[in-house]
């Protein structure tokens, strides 16, 4: 008779898959790229001179975190406001808001970095800086609520309302420069006349950045969210077995069946 | 020249966040999925 085999094999041990090894491996190659065009092709400033390198990583920096946070903001309105409310939304907003965070933090130390060039100082309380450190703070605020006890709907269903409110923030930030005139300066690309004062090989490394940032964004985002579902699926499987354990303590424990006497004949002592 | 240096470490600071965290999230998810059988993660 043939003996059955009862071993499963794993094949899933990571959070990777074909595709987001395609996608790191692209991105990797967008790093390299973006160090070469930012480090050595692309020409001085000729105000700022070689501290303009320095702009495509702020920049790109920047914009992917506006884009962390809308993308935590629009996933938050999708699980309140449909009738799933899958949890799988609450989980893309946490994941997000976390890289968002990353690259806010990302901000602010390079540009103070860029301020020291061009400023003379790393820090001033000007309206953009004080804007963008409010930002920050508000969303390691929305880290710490994602980390307050409850169940998982409960975990989403308060961090979803917090984002839907801390994303109203970005408007004040990307405005503050023409809200209160400061030391920061005017948006660079995005201007509202379309007039883009840049030369074509520091324009084409500013767009190369924003592209590798994005392609980076996008492969944590998958990364983070697989790891917060199997994790929330590991806390569901430990909630069951904490609720068989305590089913089977409110079991009233039945009397001990005597056990039969056996006259101890002989001991064997191991040589 | 004191330009490079703060220009240099304002790309070391980037990509050096940004591989820390990878390796953070790689590792906490190979240790969540360790413990799972396959047909409950979605993406396999």
């Amino acid at each position: 008779m043939a003996e059955t085999s009862t071993v499963r094999t794993v094949t899933g041990r990571t959070t990777s898959t074909p595709h987001t090894r395609v996608l790191g491996l692209v991105t990797l190659v967008g790093v390299a790229w973006l160090v070469l065009f930012g480090l050595v092709l692309s020409p001085a400033d000729q105000n700022q001179g070689e501290s303009v390198r320095i702009l495509y990583l702020h920049a790109p920096a920047a914009w992917l975190a506006y884009l962390a946070f809308v993308v935590t903001a629009a996933a938050s309105a999708l699980f309140l406001f449909t009738k799933r409310h899958s949890l799988g939304w609450d989980r893309l907003a946490g994941a997000s808001a976390e890289i968002g965070v990353l690259f806010m933090a990302i901000t602010l130390v390079v540009g103070m970095l860029w301020g020291r060039l061009t400023w003379g100082v790393f820090w001033r309380w000007d309206a953009r800086l004080t804007t963008t450190a409010f930002l920050f703070v508000t969303y390691i605020g929305y880290l710490a609520v994602r980390r307050l006890g409850g169940t998982a709907e409960q975990r989403a269903q308060r961090s979803a309302v917090l984002a839907l409110l801390a994303v109203l923030e970005i408007p004040l930030v990307h405005f503050s420069v023409k809200l209160w005139r400061g030391l920061h300066q005017d948006a660079t690309v995005l201007r509202p006349n379309g007039d883009v004062k840049l030369d074509n090989l520091m324009l084409f490394t500013l767009l190369s950045g924003i592209v590798t940032f994005t392609l980076m964004y996008v492969w944590l985002v998958i990364h983070r969210q697989r790891t917060l579902t199997a994790e929330d699926l590991l806390d569901d499987v430990g909630l069951e077995l904490a609720l068989a354990e305590r089913r089977r303590e409110s079991i009233p424990s039945r009397p001990p069946v005597p056990q039969a006497e056996v006259p101890i004949t002989e001991v064997k002592v191991p040589s | 020249m004191e330009d490079a240096g703060f220009i240099v470490s304002s790309y070391v600071v980037t990509f050096g966040g940004v591989v820390l965290y990878a390796w953070y999230v790689l590792r906490r998810g190979k240790k969540a999925t360790d413990h799972l059988p396959d047909d409950s993660k979605p993406w396999v």
